[in-house]
């Protein structure tokens, strides 16, 4: 059996992969995924303890993220694409309209 | 102690005619607003008639409206009482107030302003009747301030003349300056007396519970309280307003001299007996400015060519009689010689106003004389109020100038010298008033030519009242002869007041004839002299006039250039340096520079907001890990 602290450091590992591409990334679409990235990396680490402590919560929740990360893609693109017919750009930096 | 519900109507009615003058005065037309104003006046004195005919002997009648502030364990009511002091103040006012109002509706009657003027004039009745009815020391300072407020109003009535609103003000400000003292002085007697455990300013718990008050601190409480009576009351230092205050309209001048406002100072010492027989040193410092005070302004008197500022002065030396008895102890015979006062000097500055009235505003004594054949009835008033004021025998002023004379030789507190200033100043008074006199109503007629043809004795709404006064200024005295002669009913009516201390000393019969005699001799070698010099001859004499002396005494011994140079220009001064210099640099470069900091820091600052989410994130980033940080490591 794969010992617990595996899981976690992947989905540690998972989540730093997730972090640094929704600060770093010029995509919206990117930044995006990473998001999604990031939420499944919190998944694995639910998955991996209800496992371990032989508990369901953990599963459960692990569905409602799953859920909430479907409506979010959805709305998220929707805005996106949205974005993208009145700028042409999916760049973060070309939107910095809301500042001093 | 009795109760009534009718005692608030005294002071109230006043005020409600004042409010209604107010509102609805336009409207009714000048003639209405006038005679409901008198009848104010009039109802309120019957009342107070009503008043001490009830008065239980030796007691008082109480009237508590409400409750005005409860504030445990302190507490002040919104109450009134009459006992023996206060029934003469009332009579006084509302009496002599009264005939002052019905003189009004003559003098006044084709002023623009009568409207205003009479609820003005009710105001101050109103205010004036607070202050002797009022059974604390809180409410009788309400009625103190407002009396200076009414003064202001009534002295720069007609205020286009810019130097008639100077008046007012000088008037205001000089009493604001008693008005501090005399609010130190009630602070401190709240605060000691609390000290003591007894958190009030009822004036007949204060008097119950004086004796707790340790020497050295009454000295102190009586001295700021007599300090804020020299500004109501006209005493040096705080004099000078009076005879100022002769800018507003002559009525008005009669009614502040006679019967309110200058009365306040005389009648809060009165008053508070308690607290001031505590302090012999203040009593020698009030005796003394007293004294001081009536001899000062006898002598500016002496030399005035205004018809009303001889009269001011003559004021302000009368008060110092009464504060003189005061000093020495005999409470008594400075209420007494209020009293008639408020009747001879009523009388002379409604004659006085009746004169400029005949002379369509001339007051300069120079420019009269020879009104006897004009003028009967003004004549006769002010003869009589003239030898009232100076002590002719069995005239008011006699009996009452005799007393204060006799208290001040044979008093405990009393001396010699107290006694030779104010034997002087008896006779510079009448030295001054038939100086007047003669200038006035004798001599050839030096009046000017278009005025002279109109002269006219004035309607009866004015003689009137002249002649009540001037029966009062012989008659009211009567109440309170020496004791050799018929005893005096004045002294046993106010003894349940002021208790033992008010009582005369009592010496020989013959020291007393002898006081009398000598009193009457300088008073009639005043009458002579002022004859000789004034009577006799035709016209002013130059003579007299173009002494260095006299100079000196007509410019009043430049007091009030002496005030100007070291108080009023300083202060002027320093005003402007504030206002120009301090207030712009100072005040305002704290409030600009603060601003300004504000202002270039957040210019620097607000570059972090740059619209760029992921700088937003970045920063949540960072703030996410120094957390976790925290709670694992530290």
């Amino acid at each position: 059996m794969v010992p617990l602290d595996y899981y976690l450091f992947l989905s540690g590992v998972l989540f730093a992969i997730g972090v640094v591409g929704v600060v770093i990334r010029r995509n919206l679409i990117v930044i995006l995924m990473s998001i999604e990235l990031m939420l499944n990396a919190v998944n694995l680490t639910f998955i991996a303890f209800a496992r371990s402590l032989g508990s369901m919560e953990g599963q459960v929740i692990v569905f409602f993220v799953m859920t909430v990360a479907a409506a979010e893609a959805v709305i998220g693109l929707a805005i996106i694409i949205s974005i993208f017919r009145h700028r042409q750009t999916l760049d973060p930096q070309e939107m910095q309209l809301l500042r001093w | 102690m009795e109760e009534s519900i009718l005692l608030r109507f005294i002071p109230l009615i006043p005020f409600f005619a004042a409010a209604l003058n107010i509102f609805f005065g336009q409207r009714w037309g000048r003639k209405r607003a006038g005679l409901l104003a008198c009848a104010a006046v009039g109802l309120a004195f019957l009342l107070s008639l009503w008043a001490v005919s009830v008065l239980p002997p030796g007691g008082a009648i109480k009237d508590s409206v409400f409750t005005w502030i409860e504030s445990e364990p302190f507490r002040a009511d919104f109450a009134f009482r009459v006992d023996a002091l206060t029934a003469v103040m009332l009579l006084a006012i509302t009496g002599v107030g009264f005939l002052i109002h019905v003189y009004s509706l003559g003098y006044m009657g084709h002023d623009e302003g009568m409207i205003r003027y009479f609820a003005y004039l009710n105001l101050f009745i109103f205010f004036m009747l607070l202050l002797v009815m009022a059974d604390n020391l809180l409410l009788l300072f309400v009625g103190w301030e407002g009396v200076g407020l009414c003064s202001y109003l009534l002295i720069g009535f007609w205020h286009q003349d810019h130097t008639n609103t100077i008046a007012g003000n000088k008037a205001f400000v000089v009493n604001r300056i008693g008005d501090f003292g005399f609010l130190l002085g009630l602070l401190f007697l709240f605060w000691e007396m609390g000290r003591q455990g007894v958190w009030t300013l009822d004036i007949g718990q204060l008097q119950q519970s004086a004796h707790l008050l340790s020497s050295e601190k009454a000295v102190v409480i009586t001295l700021l309280l007599f300090f804020g009576a020299t500004g109501k009351s006209a005493q040096i230092p705080l004099y000078v307003w009076l005879p100022d205050a002769m800018q507003g309209p002559t009525p008005v001048s009669a009614l502040i001299h006679a019967a309110t406002m200058v009365t306040a100072g005389v009648y809060m010492t009165a008053r508070l007996h308690f607290l001031y027989s505590m302090a012999p040193q203040t009593l020698a410092v009030i005796a003394t400015v007293g004294a001081l005070t009536a001899f000062f302004a006898a002598t500016i008197a002496l030399a005035q060519n205004d018809i009303k500022r001889v009269l001011a002065y003559s004021t302000v030396s009368q008060l110092g009689y009464m504060f003189l008895a005061v000093g020495v102890g005999a409470f008594s015979a400075a209420v007494f010689h209020l009293f008639t006062h408020a009747f001879f000097k009523a009388c002379l500055f409604l004659c006085a106003g009746s004169v400029i009235h005949a002379l369509e505003g001339e007051q300069d004594m120079r420019n009269m004389g020879g009104l006897k054949s004009f003028l009967p009835a003004t004549y006769w008033t002010y003869f009589i109020a003239a030898l009232a004021i100076s002590g002719a025998p069995l005239t008011a002023g006699f009996f009452s100038k005799d007393q204060i004379l006799w208290q001040a030789f044979a008093s405990t507190r009393g001396s010699v010298g107290f006694w030779f200033i104010a034997w002087l100043t008896a006779g510079l008074t009448a030295f001054y008033m038939f100086r007047q006199f003669f200038l006035v109503f004798h001599g050839p007629c030096r009046v000017r030519e278009p005025v002279r043809t109109k002269i006219h004795e004035s309607p009866r709404v004015m003689t009137v009242p002249l002649a009540v006064l001037a029966l009062g200024s012989v008659f009211a005295g009567w109440v309170g002869a020496p004791e050799f002669m018929w005893g005096s009913p004045w002294q046993r009516w106010l003894e349940p007041v002021f208790g033992a201390q008010g009582q005369a000393a009592h010496g020989e019969v013959s020291a007393e004839w002898l006081l009398m005699s000598l009193t009457f001799a300088i008073a009639a070698l005043g009458f002579f002299l002022a004859y000789l010099g004034y009577g006799r001859g035709a016209g002013v004499p130059e003579r007299i006039s173009s002494w260095p002396a006299f100079n000196w005494l007509a410019r009043k011994y430049y007091v009030d250039e002496m005030y100007d140079l070291i108080l009023v220009r300083p202060f002027t001064r320093c005003a402007a340096w504030m206002a120009q210099s301090f207030d712009p640099k100072f005040i305002d470069g704290v409030v600009n520079g603060v601003a300004g900091r504000v202002l270039g820091s957040s210019l620097f600052w607000r570059q972090v907001q740059t619209g760029n989410v992921q700088h937003y994130l970045f920063g949540f980033l960072a703030g996410a890990l120094v957390i976790l940080a925290y709670y694992l490591y530290a």
